[in-house]
């Protein structure tokens, strides 16, 4: 237990879980609001949805950065062989993330309508295709590679299936209710009133998401359903869905009243729930089903250089997230802009 | 069989060179460009002088959009080493894997942390709170170049690591024989003044443009274009030949450390004292020969050891399997010291027309300066092609080859991505270029247009404004 190789994976299990989740609910509502272009036609409407997220995107794409390094850095096993087992679908995300990322700029800078109106579509549809691509990764990666010797050994497609493309649209709907909710907060008027109406659509659709990878993942592998229903894991595991169920109930109730931030958080709990849930599932495996964390970690060194750094540098990250969270608090409305 | 039939390794090196080198362009911009807001800023704070101002306002832009186009390209370097060189991270990850995420950690953070303030804040956080969240980005940019370089350096002249004999993976021994390994500090200097020299070809290129413009009107440009243009040049006079001699340490670097690198960039087949040094040749790697050469007696070893009559090394000493694709190595670094000698000259013209007082109004000089713009970044990617390409064919120097660093991909993948990433390059950034030089050609604005009272900053909305007009 004192063997600083077996417990380091764990913590650096959790801090990895940590920057994904971070990452998820971060780029979730920038990634759903470029979904909502698709509904929302009203230049005005979609210039101060953009400006309630200009000032901080950057950052909030920095997480996904650091996800990667760090399994790079930590789980070189994972990265070399997740990467290559989706690599389809992280390379159609990285061109998508590119499109809706210079879209940000150029929709602005472009001077011809034209070209507006290409680079708006350009942020809608990269900014779904991203969120179907990371649905469709986290699918596959819960349904497990095929592995030999500890590198991949299946073949380019495998991530294709019925349960990853489900996988892929849950998350579009659940960065598309990031966006609405974080609207409801950040904005006011006609903009903070339809966003309300489109959260309620959106939670429901969420909530069968939810419920239907819920009830598939169990029956993917022996050792899932096993770590859901045996007894006592059953009981040990029933918070999940009853917190759910709690946060809808208080959600719904939010949307119906002059309530800004609650929804938000709701969603944001939503989300951290399914990805307990999901660390549930696939514990203790860094690629199901073969390889545990202890399988792909790099050597102690490796971990502990890279620990010291995180534990010091982490808290220095939120603060200055953080601050700039609160200066450019408050709802956005079109007199306001950036001066 | 030789390496450049294996077609998936191919296409992995053409998609890894390509993405690569369209990326380092943005960080090289970004790196330069915020040293020159810096200072552009806190030269307004000192002075007062608005048209200090105007310049960080109008450059700010630039930034933005640049720094922009940096983020998306460099998520998907973050994952290209594991998608396409997946046994390269395997092994390797250990090392760089640690140095990539202290870079993201301690630079890419702090550079997005504070960039929405340095773009759309100062009226927001004020003038002080504002000049310090330029220079953290700034710090940002800086700091994410020693990551990066760090790990690239590792790779070329690696030390404090252990190979575990049952895997074949790097094991850390020595973090800080790893970060300061005997390239790392040439590199990064050398790569610094690129930077800087880079931005400052850019910017006085487009001083030069706006000259020139104004001189075909017969009207008298704006004293801010003017602040511009000689702001550039004066770096371009200072920075040209510290970059040079640079270049030169890191030239001696490389010759103690990857002496089969230096025969390569010299297209020297044989060791030999008294070498020439090679104007102009064609390197045949079939016959061993480099044909057509034209050669100044002795200055190969002068430039390379400091003495005419010291030993350059030769290709031959190292087996054929050890030998970098010659051609290419050889005519990128001709181009890069072509182009250093070019702005070597332009410096020195400039401060010659300077001291004549006619740096604003020599037309040859301000054609030339415009043809220039690109010199910077294209001597900055013909040195990164001479070094990345000259230390094949390994990933890891004589440790780690290219071949065993791949992926097991199938070709009709990585022909997949490549073709993706090429379109979706061509149409962005091509997009991107084109914005910027439209950006480029608007003047920065004149004294009586900035008001004063609102010091708009925000970039973004002063165009949404502006464009909410337009029809």
């Amino acid at each position: 237990m004192t063997d600083p190789a077996f417990y380091l994976p764990f913590i650096w299990a959790f801090i990895v879980i940590l920057a994904v989740s971070v990452y998820v609910i971060l780029d979730g509502f920038d990634l759903g609001l470029g979904m909502l272009f698709a509904f929302e036609t009203k230049q005005e409407h979609r210039d101060i949805m953009i400006n309630t997220i200009a000032p901080i995107w950057d950052g909030n794409e920095t997480w996904m950065v650091l996800g990667g390094a760090t399994l790079f850095g930590v789980f070189p096993g994972a990265y070399s062989t997740l990467l290559p087992a989706f690599y389809i679908p992280i390379i159609i995300m990285l061109g998508a993330l590119i499109f809706r990322g210079v879209a940000f700029e150029f929709r602005i800078m472009a001077h011809a309508s034209t070209h507006r109106r290409f680079w708006n579509v350009g942020f809608m549809v990269g900014s779904t295709l991203a969120a179907f691509c990371q649905g469709c990764i986290l699918g596959g990666y819960v349904q497990g590679i095929r592995t030999t010797n500890g590198a991949f050994s299946g073949s380019a497609m495998d991530w294709l299936t019925p349960f990853s493309i489900l996988c892929g649209l849950s998350v579009v709907v659940g960065y598309a209710l990031l966006g609405t909710t974080w609207l409801v907060w950040r904005t006011a008027g006609a903009l903070e009133q339809q966003s309300r109406r489109w959260s309620k659509r959106l939670a429901l659709m969420m909530l069968a998401c939810i419920i239907a990878v819920s009830c598939w993942t169990p029956f993917l592998h022996a050792p899932y359903l096993h770590r859901w229903f045996a007894y006592p894991n059953i009981i040990y595991g029933m918070p999940v869905p009853a917190l759910v169920a709690v946060t809808g109930v208080i959600m719904w109730r939010s949307l119906g009243r002059e309530d800004a931030v609650t929804a938000f958080i709701c969603t944001i709990a939503w989300f951290l729930l399914s990805l307990v849930g999901l660390a549930i599932t696939i514990w203790p495996y860094a690629v199901p089903p073969a390889l545990t964390l202890w399988d792909v970690a790099a050597p102690v060194s490796s971990q502990i250089f890279q620990l010291v750094g995180t534990l010091i540098l982490l808290p220095f990250i939120t603060g200055y997230t953080l601050y700039s969270y609160y200066l450019f608090r408050g709802k956005v409305t079109k007199a306001d802009g950036y001066h | 069989m030789p390496e450049y039939y294996n077609i998936s390794l191919l296409i992995a090196r053409l998609q890894f060179a390509f993405t690569v080198g369209v990326h380092i362009i943005f960080p090289a911009f970004s790196i330069g460009l915020s040293v020159f807001l810096t200072f552009l800023e806190a030269a307004w704070l000192k002075t007062n002088d608005d048209r200090y101002l105007r310049l960080f306002k109008y450059w700010l832009k630039v930034f933005s959009i640049v720094f922009g186009m940096g983020v998306v390209s460099g998520i998907v370097m973050a994952y290209e080493f594991g998608t396409n060189w997946s046994e390269f991270s395997a092994k390797a990850g250990p090392i760089t894997g640690v140095l990539l995420s202290y870079e993201v950690m301690t630079a890419f953070f702090m550079e997005a942390g504070f960039l929405g303030v340095m773009l759309f804040g100062l009226n927001r956080v004020g003038k002080r709170m504002h000049f310090f969240a330029t220079c953290a980005v700034t710090a940002g940019t800086l700091i994410s170049m020693t990551w990066i370089l760090a790990s690239n350096s590792w790779m070329q002249t690696p030390q404090g690591y252990m190979i575990d004999p049952q895997t074949g993976h790097f094991l850390p021994k020595d973090w800080l024989a790893i970060i300061f390994n005997p390239s790392f500090p040439y590199r990064i200097v050398h790569m610094g003044f690129a930077a800087l020299l880079s931005v400052a070809f850019t910017v006085a290129a487009a001083g030069a443009w706006h000259l020139l413009k104004a001189r075909k009107t017969e009207q008298k440009a704006d004293s801010t274009i003017h602040l511009m243009f000689s702001l550039a040049l004066w770096m371009i006079a200072v920075t040209a030949p510290l970059q040079i001699l640079a270049g030169d340490l890191h030239g001696l670097n490389t010759l103690k450390y990857q002496p089969a690198k230096i025969a390569a960039m010299e297209g020297d087949w044989e060791s030999e004292t008294r070498a020439p040094e090679l104007l102009f040749g064609i390197p045949n790697m079939k016959t061993e020969h480099t044909d057509y050469a034209i050669g100044i007696p002795l200055i190969g070893s002068f430039i390379l050891t400091h003495d005419i009559n010291g030993k350059v090394p030769g290709l031959k000493d190292y087996p054929v399997d050890q030998r970098a694709p010659v051609p290419i190595v050889f005519f990128s670094f001709r181009i890069m010291i072509a182009l250093g000698g070019l702005m070597l000259l332009c410096g020195l013209w400039s401060l010659w027309l300077r001291y004549k007082k006619r740096l604003f109004d020599h037309p040859l000089f301000l054609r030339s300066v415009l043809v220039m713009a690109p010199s910077g970044f294209l001597a900055l990617l013909c040195g990164w092609v001479t070094t990345e390409v000259g230390r094949q064919p390994w990933t890891v120097y004589g440790l780690l080859r290219t071949r065993d660093s791949a992926s097991p991909l199938a070709a009709s993948s990585l022909s997949f991505s490549m073709m993706f990433f090429v379109v979706i390059y061509v149409f962005v950034f091509g997009s991107g270029f084109l914005m910027l030089v439209r950006m480029l050609r608007k003047a920065p604005e004149k004294a009586n247009q900035l008001d004063e009272d609102t010091m708009i900053i925000g970039s973004c909305h002063d165009i949404i404004t502006s464009n909410k007009e337009a029809p």
